[in-house]
């Protein structure tokens, strides 16, 4: 089977625009995969699919991954002009100090596909495609037109990380109930206190649902009972 | 008027596989629509079916579940990579074994362990156990729904405790096993375990001969499975099909065969393969896997060497894999299982993904069942073999 | 012959029906509570805390080091660690669980504490007739309904308890060997300070 940068190679000759980037990946598997942008993703899938030497036409998985906001402090180098005196005398004096400076590096969320193939026997072929961010710019092309096993899995997706897929053909909650709200495997997800709970020895869970109980029955006060 | 829908129905079905529901045209009166489960005795647990009916004939079926989701991925990366262990089994819960096989799996690819020989033996001989008692469990299912009342599930089971005794007599426990271990197996078999599994196995044909004796022939079986559920090999490649269902459609890809993980290699053994893709070759492909898994068995028993069961520098406690990420697949007896891990260097995984065989088979379950009659929708569903803590984890 | 295959599996089953009157092979129920299967031996079911004297809590292996809450996947063993340190079961000063509860709801019999425990103190029991109506406390098992004796312990398990035993009868004894050669060692030293000293420096 062809090696990663072969196939990127055999891609961008094939759907000229497509833009392809190599993830190395570290660890013992080798299984190294390719990003690629959301633009021509469709047409790439195609030729994954009907390339005779590639022929992908197993899609095996779809996985939705979270990569928040981080925060990372680093060193840059500011230069400033300055009042300093040098030799009794005070001039404007150019100094270049190191600064610590933090940065927020915006995250994404990422849908990684692994490819095998059914007539060569061949794989896997790892695929990922990020969104822009992961707040309002969450679409990424759907690739079910192309593998109808990516139907299941690119809803699940959506259910619980919130990236839309265009061109899904039926794209709604599937684990979660259609009520739902929020997206419960982002990392930042928090999860509800009004559970309904055996008590059990858990202190957490009895403290804060506790609180949760009595807070409810603060701000509705005691006047929804029967006789009223 | 009937004859005309179907036709409508087929037609639409040779569209291509990406078409919108069909609803049945105006003037054709009023569908019912109804939904099968969540409970009900033949949707093999909690799972619902949306069905749009025309009379009898199913016009639209969209699966709904969810209601046995316990968010195991979520779980899994607030835990430690052993600590996940016993949440797979809870996975496939009929097959634990092969469930462990598949993370254990995972985890060995993205540390780069190495599995000693024997504990590859092991491996095998207890996999090829589930794959038994999995489809003699699954067929007797299907069975039961057809109408059969519980007789040949019975049979099924006669054989499945013997089965389940012997992991219990290893592991501890009848099903959630628990027994694998990033870079071997738990304990040591002993060979009492041996002799007592041989025994097992030396039964095992017998009993498979009595089950084709009292369903192969059967005029009953044969004249609700044959020509039901027609699945295309094609849409069976291109939903990612995997499993019996795949092969019950003539599609040879076996991972066993494919990936050469573990020690398949060293057994002989065949595919089956199925000609018409209906609910009959799919049963006949489970009997015949059964078969192969006994010939596998006995090379297995026989083989089996000596040495340890886990490499002594393999860490239990405080394991940290460094970071990267590996996906590996086990050819699980319900279809391909896979399980995609992403590592941070930390304690517990930064991302743990199951790739469900379930899940995926459910995609063309539509597409089966359309035009035939509810009766059909339940062997057909039934024929998919699934299990809902894997479909929801 | 159209009905031949149905014919064939009733022949089957009358066989199986026949036979549960002649032979043990065919009749596989087994009428329970009336009457039961003899326990596995190494079936587990739910954890429970091992001791060794007569003493329950003295006698107590566990010396809080808090590994099996720590390693738990759901989480259900809470302790307490004392804070002063008693004697156990061979006299050396330890510290002890001042509360040690598992959650028998929440417990999924995964066998990992077992696995973890560097002192061969907790072990899985297999009892499993544990039904009880209280739903608010009937299934939190506490220290006392946990410690059970190594007794106990062989009786359930005869194979594994006889290896933990022989396992800790060598650990004590390195522990003596080693015991007694730094006392040697030390005795040795002593002797040889007290004939270095020179003549006269006692008076």
């Amino acid at each position: 089977m062809k090696t990663v940068e072969e196939i990127k190679a055999a891609i961008e000759a094939a759907v000229p625009g497509a833009v392809v980037e190599i993830v190395l990946n570290p660890s013992p598997s080798g299984q190294h995969s390719l990003r690629l942008a959301p633009g021509h993703a469709v047409e790439v899938a195609q030729f994954l699919r009907d390339d005779a030497e590639l022929a992908l036409d197993f899609l095996s998985n779809v996985t939705g991954v979270d990569w928040p906001d981080k925060e990372i402090t680093e060193k840059v180098k500011v230069t400033r002009t300055v009042m300093k005196t040098v030799d009794g005398v005070e001039q404007q004096v150019e100094e270049t100090v190191d600064e610590a400076r933090k940065r927020v590096v915006p995250g994404y969320l990422e849908v990684v596909y692994h490819f095998f193939s059914m007539a060569k026997k061949h794989g896997p072929v790892v695929l990922r495609m990020r969104t822009v961010n992961r707040t309002d710019q969450v679409e990424l092309p759907s690739l079910t037109p192309i593998w109808r096993s990516a139907e299941f899995q690119e809803r699940e997706i959506f259910d619980l990380y919130g990236v839309v897929f265009t061109g899904h053909p039926d794209l709604r909650r599937l684990l979660m109930w259609d009520g739902f709200k929020d997206h419960p495997m982002r990392r930042d997800y928090v999860d509800p206190d009004d559970y309904e709970y055996e008590p059990t020895a858990h202190d957490a869970v009895l403290a804060r649902a506790a609180a949760h109980k009595a807070a409810q029955q603060s701000a509705s006060p005691e006047g929804t009972g029967v006789g009223q | 008027m009937t004859t005309t829908s179907t036709a409508f129905l087929r037609e639409k079905m040779e569209e291509g596989w990406n078409r919108p529901p069909v609803i049945a045209p105006e003037g054709e009166g009023e569908l019912l629509e109804i939904a099968m489960g969540p409970h009900h005795p033949s949707t093999h647990g909690v799972f619902r079916m949306d069905l749009a009916l025309d009379g009898e004939r199913v016009v639209r079926l969209k699966p709904v579940f969810g209601y046995l989701h316990r968010n195991h991925e979520k779980i899994a990366e607030q835990i430690s990579y052993l600590a996940s262990m016993p949440y797979t089994d809870r996975l496939d819960y009929i097959c634990s074994l092969t469930n462990n096989w598949a993370y254990a799996l995972a985890v060995e690819k993205l540390t780069g362990q190495e599995v000693p020989e024997r504990a590859e033996y092991i491996r095998v001989i207890l996999a090829e156990f589930t794959r038994i008692q999995n489809h003699a469990s699954a067929i007797g299912f299907l069975i039961q729904e057809m109408g059969a009342s519980g007789t040949p599930l019975m049979y099924a089971f006669k054989e499945r405790e013997k089965i389940l005794d012997l992991f219990e007599t290893l592991t501890g426990s009848r099903m959630m096993c628990n027994y694998m271990r990033f870079g071997g197996c738990r304990v040591d078999v002993s060979a009492a375990w041996l002799e007592e599994a041989r025994k097992v196995v030396a039964g095992l044909p017998r009993f498979i001969d009595e089950f084709e004796n009292l369903l192969s022939g059967n005029e009953i079986l044969m004249a609700r499975c044959q020509g039901v559920g027609i699945l295309r090999p094609e849409l069976a490649v291109n939903a990612g099909i995997t499993g019996p269902m795949l092969r019950g459609s003539g599609v040879n890809y076996d991972i066993r065969k494919v990936d050469h993980y573990g020690i398949y290699d060293r057994f002989k053994f065949r595919v089956p393969l199925g000609d018409h893709g209906d609910v009959y070759d799919r049963y006949m492909v489970r009997i015949l896997e059964m078969r192969e898994s006994i010939t596998i068995l006995n090379q297995a028993l026989k083989e089996i060497p000596g040495g340890p069961v886990m490499d002594p520098k393999a860490k239990i406690r405080g394991f940290r894999p460094k970071p990267g990420e590996a996906y590996g697949r086990i050819e699980a007896p319900k279809g391909e299982l896979g399980f995609y891990l992403i590592s941070d260097g930390g304690p517990n995984p930064y991302r743990y993904r199951v790739r469900p065989p379930s899940l995926v088979n459910l995609t063309v379950l539509e597409d089966m069942c359309l035009g035939s009659d509810v009766a059909d929708v339940v062997l057909i569903f039934g024929s998919v073999d699934i299990v809902l803590g894997e479909v929801d984890r | 012959m159209l009905g031949e295959g149905i014919l064939k599996g009733m022949a089957e089953t009358a066989r199986n029906f026949v036979g549960s009157f002649v032979s043990k092979e065919r009749l596989t129920t087994v009428e329970y509570p009336e009457e039961r299967i003899a326990a596995i031996e190494n079936a587990r079911v739910f954890p429970f805390l091992v001791y060794d004297t007569a003493d329950w809590e003295a006698g107590l292996r566990c010396v809080a080091c808090q590994i099996c809450e720590k390693e738990c996947p759901p989480k259900c063993i809470f302790i307490d660690k004392s804070k002063d340190k008693k004697p156990d079961a061979i006299g050396k000063q330890q510290f002890y669980p001042t509360r040690f509860d598992i959650d028998i709801s929440v417990c999924m019999s995964c066998q990992i504490c077992v696995e973890v425990c560097p002192f061969e103190a907790i072990k899985m029991d297999n009892e499993f007739e544990l039904a009880t109506d209280d739903r608010f406390g009937g299934l939190l098992l506490d220290r006392k309904q946990l410690a059970k004796p190594n007794e106990y312990y062989h009786q359930i398990h005869p194979t594994e308890a006889a290896a933990v035993d022989a396992r800790l009868a060598e650990e004590k004894a390195k522990a003596d060997a080693k015991a007694k050669g730094a006392a040697d060692a030390a005795a040795a030293k002593a002797a040889a300070v007290l004939a270095a000293k020179p003549e006269g420096a006692g008076d």
